[in-house]
């Protein structure tokens, strides 16, 4: 709620004009009944006049038109909050999302994040503008109708009285057992889609297999327990609106009759029987919104809240002042000191991990899936914080160097990396300021002018999100124009090769041999021939340095790089 | 892959008239005819008794008024028969919840039993060219809409057509004159609906569009949310996000500065009414209290039935009010049973031909002649393709993405008939064979691993009924995966899940291939099935593999020319036609372009 409070902040005065607007709109509103009992009461058996009549049902008709100008101006003012502010929580929200760091993403997770800027500042939204709208009115409303009815007659209003908690209590509690039930009806949707899914990727299988009666049995199963949960949940909630018609119907029940032997007694007039009916259906639908408003709130507090722990997250990674982590003059551009790290309650992802590569050098990083080798170059680019020792380029601590700068420093393409429904051209720019130019040098260094100038609008063709009109190995080449083109001084090229034939792949390492003999470049493979002519090659197992030297080195004194070696010897063939 | 979309636009454009559509949504409701009735009749008795109400209350409070005090047996009476109206009228409301929700929950089960029993009778093609996440919304959002509507919308109807007939009656016979308030009220809740309609819908459609472009947007940025980090691009990105984000703030402005309208105008008819009646009633009332207008006129009312008057006046405005709400409820559902619907009417797998036989003991000798093939009319992804593969033999198929390896296997399978030329098995057009059967011959492991949420036990033993947990066993160690299950928590019974244990996809393979090494069919079909395992596991299943295809006619796609160079016969596919075909050695005499791939990895 605080959080939420902290975002309507800037719009106090107009929600409190609005607010104001809306209690006097809804205040004339209640007058309405009163009116009508004046007439019934007092016009009628005592003046007798059909001008008073007209006059007194013109002031209806006024308060009418009255209290609907006034409604829909508070409502249009509660509508401008409500887009403020959300506009501000997704604005906020979005780009603290982007600026986490790697270890927070992981803790949250990336479709977490997404359901957080999607259905929970929706959810926000929705509440901010309907609190406004009938957080005013149903309360004020009930309360309202309540006083005024307690001035009119007060025994009348003790009928009121009792209902009304009763009516709050019956839907209250059969919505919050219902809105249980509706928990489990989305389990047993999740798991019929799940059915589904799973059948539509695999109908190869099954077909070959003939498991289709199979599959239908599974379903006819998982149809019939989502059925089961639905009846149920529909059921229950199929319980408020009877009941609570029958409750307001019998208070209005109990109020003839109550109302019969104060008219006896001379207590009360006829009229203010009906307009007693009047105030009854008026606040009974009050109560229901009162309820709605109840239910509403404790399912958009639970979203600001989801909301907040991302947008207030504490920053991470923080900067270190130098002399925590001092600089140290070293040959070295990039150099692993001694460093081990772990993931959350995990084993160790990397043990006691040093090297030093030079400026302008080669590393390459080979090993089997699991081995740590994405989580090296993640180390380095400061995705994750070192448990133990320390990662320097050029001499300083990566903890120490402001988070933008670092960045600056790479050009990176990872395996399965990020590719976007936009142009080509854009895919490889990134945003960046680069030239037409720049962009076209890179492609042709990857490898990917050829494909892309064979496209229909060339640079121009827009890539299906994810880049899903592209095969396997134009993604990767792409990736790796999108590293080149901003020239980096260190290139990270994580898994790029994979799916790459053996003639492009030999072609690119000889492109990168010269249009990256400034940068430092780091290659991580499962291929050996992508590493075989680095300066220097890193064989990992389960997190440690197993053997290192050159290519012709580690054949001799590493039997796990020559079994690696010997198992691709015919190697990969074609894309 | 462009191929599939415009498959998809082809089949996708047709629309069926509603009306048809809602014949048929009534034959399902029909199929169910006694609890439909059941429905029908609730909800009549329910209206009209809930109806009844007011008229009571309209009399009690005139024994209340009476001229010359309280006649309160007339209370009394008029009190109990209040509270048996609503009370009758509330338990059956009940019930009739009870018989709708039966009634949309079968009708519901059906469609979704029915629309699950065509998807799955479906061409292999069909979910080639529809994407899964459109199948699976068919099964949820479109049922979901189609059966809200049944339950709810149609009840409400129902019971509003009661209402307000009756509510019209009923007002008619206490008094006709104050009718004409309505000629006030009605024009204006029709053209506020009308309003509704036709402006302020388009506004929310709008909104949602927006709403779903910056949700597309953040999902799509999200998840490139550490490159993005890397690159350094936050700022550049979230101003992009900034304008989407904009733009669907405004249209959700623009929409909510009409659509608060609703609520506020409701009311205001409502209290219009209730003004207008007041003024009206409260003259002839007054008329009919210094006695101009005699008792039984036609223009007489009492006090009570001005109270009536006023209950049933809001009775009455509701659903008209609501109209326009149920009206595009309805169109709703009715889009979204056409959807249902055609995937109901999508042609199935056609049948086997009534002559056909049931392949038994295949040998494995399969020959294809002169097939010829196309996804679409008009391009032909393979020409005139012959080759042989004798029992037990090897049969490599290589060549660059998209040259058609994995349309040979579809053939194989039957997954699609061939355009021209014929496949045999065992000298047997497999046209002339039943499809169960043939498949069944055959075993397969692809790349895209296949695993559904069940234990790795089910998974494993999914291909054979009956496979004992030590055959399972058995398989994964041969597979080299034994290892591996043993270390999950509840080895063999761990449930797998997208999102539970933490399998890799060379694991998966691994369990694919588990899977099956239990089979035992004569031929066997590696699309490349090692793709995911690292190479030195590849080397070291390569024992169990050898296995597997021993003594089996084998087809095989790889990359690794280690899996290849030692198969009987090496097709070498390239654009839909069979380049070069024969032994490694073979080929690698004739120096073509196999040669050449082969030797460039030497370079």
């Amino acid at each position: 709620m605080k959080f939420i409070f902290r975002y309507l902040k800037p719009y106090y005065t107009a929600m409190l004009i609005g607010l104001g607007i809306k209690s006097f709109g809804t205040l004339i509103e209640l007058a309405l009944p009163y009116i009508l009992k004046h007439i019934l009461d007092v016009v009628v058996p005592t003046d007798g006049r059909v001008s008073m009549i007209l006059l007194w049902g013109g002031g209806m008709v006024l308060c009418a038109l009255l209290a609907l100008l006034c409604n829909i101006k508070a409502n249009r003012m509660a509508s401008k909050v409500a887009r403020d502010s959300a506009y501000a929580i997704r604005k906020d929200l979005f780009s603290r999302s982007l600026t986490l760091s790697g270890k927070q993403i992981d803790h949250f997770t990336i479709p977490s994040l997404e359901t957080r800027i999607t259905t929970d500042t929706y959810n926000i939204q929705q509440f901010v503008g309907r609190i406004q709208r009938l957080g005013v009115r149903a309360p004020l409303l009930l309360l309202g109708g309540l006083i005024v009815s307690l001035v009119m007659d007060f025994y009348l209003s003790l009928v009121m009285l009792a209902i009304m908690p009763i009516i709050f209590l019956v839907v209250y509690f059969v919505s919050r057992y219902g809105a249980r039930l509706y928990t489990n009806v989305q389990k047993a949707v999740d798991g019929m889609i799940r059915v589904v899914r799973e059948d539509s990727r695999g109908i190869r299988v099954i077909k070959a297999l003939s498991r289709v009666e199979k599959e239908r049995t599974r379903y006819d199963a998982v149809n019939d327990e989502l059925v089961k949960a639905e009846k149920k949940a529909s059921l229950t909630m199929g319980f408020v609106n009877p009941v609570m018609s029958l409750l307001m119907n019998l208070g209005i029940t109990f109020v003839v009759l109550l109302g019969a032997h104060r008219v006896m007694g001379g207590e009360t007039e006829p009229g203010t029987i009906v307009a007693f009916t009047q105030y009854f259906t008026m606040i009974s639908n009050a109560t229901l919104s009162v309820t709605r408003i109840f239910m509403m709130s404790t399912k958009s507090m639970a979203s600001a809240e989801r909301v907040r722990q991302v947008v207030d997250a504490p920053e991470d990674p923080v900067l270190y002042p130098e002399r925590e982590y001092p600089s140290v003059q070293e040959g070295g551009h990039v150099v692993f000191d001694n460093v081990s790290f772990s993931y959350e309650n995990n084993k160790n992802a990397l043990q006691n991990v040093s090297f030093s590569l030079p400026k302008g050098g080669t590393l390459g990083v080979i090993g089997a899936t699991g081995s740590g080798k994405t989580t090296l170059t993640s180390l380095l680019m400061r995705v994750y914080d070192v448990e133990a020792g320390a990662v320097r380029i050029g001499g300083r601590d990566v903890r120490t160097i402001p988070s933008g700068e670092l960045k600056s420093k790479f050009g990176v393409a990872m395996q399965n990396d990020f590719l976007y429904g936009d142009t080509i051209y854009e895919n490889i720019r990134f945003g960046r300021d680069l030239s037409a130019e720049q962009i076209e040098t890179a492609a042709r260094m990857a490898c990917a002018h050829e494909f892309i100038s064979a496209m229909e609008e060339g640079y121009r063709s827009v890539l299906a999100p994810k880049g899903a009109n592209l095969s396997g190995g134009q993604k990767q080449r792409l990736l790796i124009a999108r590293a080149l083109a901003g020239s980096p001084e260190i290139l990270i090229l994580d898994d790029s090769f994979s799916a790459l034939d053996y003639k492009t792949d030999a072609a690119l390492r000889a492109n990168l041999k010269t249009c990256a003999a400034e940068s430092t470049s780091i290659l991580v493979a499962q291929r050996v021939s992508s590493v075989m002519h680095a300066d220097l090659i890193l064989v990992l197992e389960e997190g440690e340095i197993i053997g290192r030297g050159t290519h012709e080195e580690l054949l001799a004194t590493c039997p796990i790089y020559k079994e690696i070696h010997d198992s691709q010897m015919g190697g990969a063939f074609l894309d | 892959m462009t191929l599939r979309w415009e498959v998809l636009s082809l089949t996708e454009r047709k629309k069926t008239p509603g009306g048809k559509i809602f014949l048929r949504l009534l034959k399902y409701i029909l199929h169910f005819w006694p609890l439909a009735l059941l429905g029908v009749t609730f909800s009549v008795c329910s209206n009209l008794l809930a109806l009844r109400g007011p008229e009571y209350l309209g009399k009690a409070v005139d024994a209340i008024a009476a001229e010359g005090g309280v006649q309160m047996d007339a209370v009394w009476y008029n009190f109990f028969r209040m509270l048996w109206c609503y009370g009758a009228s509330a338990i059956l409301a009940y019930l009739l919840t009870l018989v709708m929700v039966n009634l949309s929950q079968r009708v519901t089960r059906r469609m979704r039993g029915e629309l699950f029993r065509a998807l799955t009778g479906l061409p292999v093609s069909y979910f080639d060219s529809h994407p899964t996440g459109d199948i699976v919304s068919r099964f949820s959002y479109d049922i979901d809409t189609v059966n809200s509507t049944l339950s709810t919308d149609l009840v409400q109807v129902l019971s509003s057509t009661v209402t307000v007939v009756g509510s019209l009656v009923m007002m008619c016979s206490i008094a006709p004159p104050l009718l004409l308030v309505f000629a006030v009220t009605l024009p204006i809740s029709i053209l506020f609906t009308k309003k509704k309609t036709t402006t302020i819908q388009p506004l929310f459609r709008k909104r949602s569009s927006k709403l779903g472009e910056l949700n597309g947007f953040a999902e799509e940025m999200l998840s490139g949310a550490k490159t993005i980090g890397a690159y350094h691009r936050e700022e550049d990105v979230s101003a992009k996000f900034d304008q989407k984000n904009k733009e669907a703030a405004d249209a959700y402005y623009e929409a909510e500065y009409l659509g608060v309208l609703i609520g506020p105008s409701v009311n205001f008819i409502n209290n219009l009414s209730l003004s207008l009646i007041m003024i009206f009633g409260g003259v002839l009332f007054l008329l009919s209290q210094n006695g101009t207008v005699a008792e039984g006129s036609l223009w007489f009312i009492s006090i009570g039935g001005i109270s009536q008057f006023v209950m049933y006046s809001r009775k009455f405005a509701g659903p008209i009010n609501e109209f326009a709400n149920i009206l595009s409820e309805f169109q709703s559902a009715f889009t979204a049973a056409e959807r249902i619907f055609r995937i109901i009417d999508e042609p199935a797998e056609p049948a086997d031909k009534e002559t056909a036989k049931k392949l038994d003991n295949a040998t494995g000798d399969v020959s294809l002649s002169h097939v010829s093939f196309g996804y679409l009319p008009g391009k032909t992804v393979l020409h005139n393709l012959s080759f042989a593969a004798k029992p037990g033999q090897t049969v490599a198929i290589v060549g660059p993405t998209g040259a058609g390896k994995t349309t040979i296997i579809n053939l194989l399978m039957r997954f699609y008939d061939p355009d021209g030329g014929e496949i045999t098995v065992d000298g047997k057009e497999i046209r002339d064979l039943t499809r169960d059967s043939l498949r069944k011959a055959y075993t397969m492991v692809l790349q895209d691993t296949w695993l559904f949420h069940g234990t790795v036990l089910e998974n494993i033993t999914y291909g054979k009924d009956g496979a004992t947990r030590e055959e399972a066993e058995n398989a994964a160690k041969a597979a080299r995966i034994h290892g591996f299950i043993s270390r999950l928590p509840e080895g063999y019974d761990t449930l797998l899940s997208d999102d539970g244990v933490n399998v890799s996809k060379g694991q998966k393979q691994l369990i694919t291939i588990a899977r099956a090494m239990l089979a035992d069919s004569r031929m066997l079909i590696l699309d490349e099935a090692t793709s995911n395992v690292d190479s030195r596991t590849e080397q070291k299943i390569q024992e169990a593999m050898n296995k597997l295809t021993e003594g089996r006619t084998c087809f095989i796609i790889a990359h690794r020319l280690s899996t290849i160079q030692h198969a009987d016969l090496i097709l070498v596919v390239k654009e839909g036609n069979v380049i070069e075909q024969g032994t490694h050695e073979e080929l690698l005499a004739q120096k073509g372009f196999y040669a050449s791939l082969y030797n460039s990895q030497f370079s």
